[in-house]
């Protein structure tokens, strides 16, 4: 059995900000991630990342991961990719499956002082008649295809779903060549940001509020050939008659994300279904300390927001994970801790902020 | 709001939001119009500008927006802005036409000189464009400036131009 003092499991913008705040204070860390390069969602955010000025905005994604790995290079994280974490058992002991090419594939079991969770989120599927056919798929896997594998997901686009997600990769499908027939939301209001929904809007991508899918059409051969739109009454539910017909290639589904918190689950740190932050989470205090000492939760997987609070939150796991193995001073950690927070919370404000805020401090009072 | 539904914003819309160019700055030269018009939690634009011209008065989530006598009409924050919503327009450029500059991140990009098809806040093409000026700098980090020349009624309408195709 190996042994470290403090195991980081995700190396997305949460999983490595922990990892850098606990090794630039002289804690032994091994950061693992399932992917073949480290960076989580950031390699594939093309564009400019709104936030604050403080927290790298105007600044793409991929070059904020950039930034990322060389810092973490720089404080001597240890970095495993291509590994697995496939259980958390009693004691904070993690069962990893190192190399995951079939040939040269091992287990490990790593006993950790610290653990943090950084495995970020899920995309939610919806299901309607043919979406299992080919051609459906989830609007990150979209973009990870066009983003990472530079391979155009398809001709012609039909994109369910008017959050962020849904808004930004049609804009990225827009840039990779595609066309994007028209974005569906089912409420009656766009769900993302007006600016990343008008600059589509700009580029000629009709928004269709009040709208689901009902049907793909097609056959496993060739794949999706036809998408049957209809608008929806105010309980979500299609009016017969309007429906319309789309010919498409490709629908893309952004209906959401949730939070990837089976490690937690499994290790018996309590959990609670919050709607505002994507479902079932990992409870956490202040320090990000989940109910089992020792296990840390940051970013997505402790409830689904953005870049900069990912980054936020393993920033103060980091911290606390340095104070609490005594690289670091109480007092001194705590004035980092609350200067993090003051942050966290200007984050959180504003109309799309506020519901996030509310539930992250009843998760924190629920805890005491 | 228009802009929750259609997911664009309207006119009437953006001119009673604090920080809309008057008539009267309008007719003096190029100025930045802002179209953010939600509390959401961003604010480069406000370090992108030189001259102090951008401001979010509280919180980060406030709304931005342009002290009008202190902007110059530069176009820095044009690219620095992540929700590409920022726009100078200069209704002054010559006898009867104005120009917009936005950003445009799609290829092929436009070369000088070139007929465009100019289109509003809709994506509706309305009138036909002159490109005036393409800048793709480093500073800009990939998001090149297209500036083009419109009759000048459609000063406050044209906010981009429709995507050209490769051929
Ligand atoms: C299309 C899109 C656009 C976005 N735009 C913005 C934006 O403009 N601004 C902004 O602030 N945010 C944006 N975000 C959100 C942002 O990307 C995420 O909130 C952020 O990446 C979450 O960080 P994370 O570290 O929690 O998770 P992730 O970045 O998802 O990283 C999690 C990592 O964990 C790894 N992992 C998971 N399970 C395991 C396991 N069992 N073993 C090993 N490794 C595992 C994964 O491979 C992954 O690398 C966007 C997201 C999307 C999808
Ligand atoms: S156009 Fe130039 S002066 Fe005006 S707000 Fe933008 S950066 Fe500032
Ligand atoms: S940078 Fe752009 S999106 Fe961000 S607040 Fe300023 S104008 Fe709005």
């Amino acid at each position: 059995m190996i042994k470290r003092e403090a195991v980081v499991i995700g190396a997305g913008p949460a999983g490595l900000s922990a990892a850098i705040e606990a090794a630039k204070r002289d804690a032994d860390v091994l950061l693992i991630d399932e992917s073949l390069k480290a960076g989580g969602q950031l390699f594939k955010q093309i564009h400019k990342f709104f936030g604050s000025s403080a927290h790298r905005s105007g600044i793409r994604g991929i070059d904020i991961g950039k930034e990322l790995l060389e810092e973490a290079k720089k404080y001597g994280v240890e970095i495993w990719l291509n590994c697995v974490a496939t259980g958390l058992f009693k004691e904070k002991k993690i069962a990893v499956e190192k190399s995951l090419d079939n040939q040269n594939k091992t287990a490990e079991i790593i006993k950790a002082e610290k653990i943090v969770i950084a495995t970020g989120a899920s995309e939610n599927a919806i299901a309607f008649e043919g979406w299992t056919l080919p051609g459906v798929m989830g609007a990150g896997a979209a973009q990870t295809m066009a983003n990472i594998h530079n391979v155009l997901p398809g001709e012609k686009i039909l994109m369910i779903g008017s959050g962020n997600v849904g808004l930004i990769v049609s804009y990225q499908l827009l840039q990779a060549g595609a066309e994007v027939v028209g974005v569906l939301e089912a409420a009656p209001e766009i769900g993302g940001y007006g600016v990343h929904a008008a600059k589509i809007v700009r580029a000629g991508v009709p928004i269709h509020t009040s709208t689901t899918i009902v049907e793909a059409r097609g056959d496993e051969k060739n794949g999706v050939k036809e998408a049957v739109v209809c608008d929806v009454d105010d309980c979500w539910q299609p009016i017969k008659g309007q429906e319309k017909i789309y010919e498409v290639d490709t629908i893309t589904i952004a209906a959401g994300l949730k939070p990837l918190m089976e490690l937690a689950r499994m290790h018996g740190c309590r959990c609670d279904f919050i709607p505002q932050l994507g479902g079932w989470l990992p409870l956490h205090d202040k320090n990000m300390e989940t109910t089992y000492p020792g296990i840390y939760v940051a970013g997505d997987s402790a409830g689904v927001e953005e870049a900069n609070t990912a980054l936020e939150e393993g920033r103060l796991a980091g911290v606390a994970i340095a104070e609490s193995l005594g690289y670091i001073h109480s007092n001194k950690a705590s004035s980092i801790k609350n200067e993090i927070w003051n942050r966290v919370d200007g984050l959180r404000l504003g109309p799309f902020g506020e519901s996030r805020l509310e539930a992250k401090e009843k998760i924190i009072k629920t805890f005491q | 709001m228009a802009l929750l539904k259609n997911g664009y914003i309207s006119l009437s819309e953006l001119k009673n939001e604090k920080g809309y160019p008057s008539e009267e700055r309008f007719n003096e030269g190029p100025v930045a119009v802002i179209e953010c018009i939600q509390e959401i939690p961003c604010n480069p634009c406000v370090e992108a500008c030189d001259f102090g011209a951008i401001e979010i008065e509280g919180p980060i989530t406030d709304k931005p927006k342009i002290i009008e006598d202190k902007c110059i009409g530069c176009g820095k924050c044009i690219a620095k802005c992540p929700g590409l919503a920022i726009f100078v327009v200069d209704k002054t450029h010559s006898e009867s036409f104005a120009s917009v500059s936005f950003p445009y991140e799609f290829l092929p990009l436009p070369d000088k000189g070139m007929e465009v098809e100019a289109v509003n806040r809709e994506g509706k093409v309305v009138c036909q464009g002159e490109v005036i000026r393409v800048i793709n700098n480093k500073e800009f980090d990939r998001t090149p400036v297209v500036t083009i020349k419109i009759p000048e009624d459609k000063f406050d309408v044209v906010r981009g131009i429709k995507r050209r195709k490769e051929k």
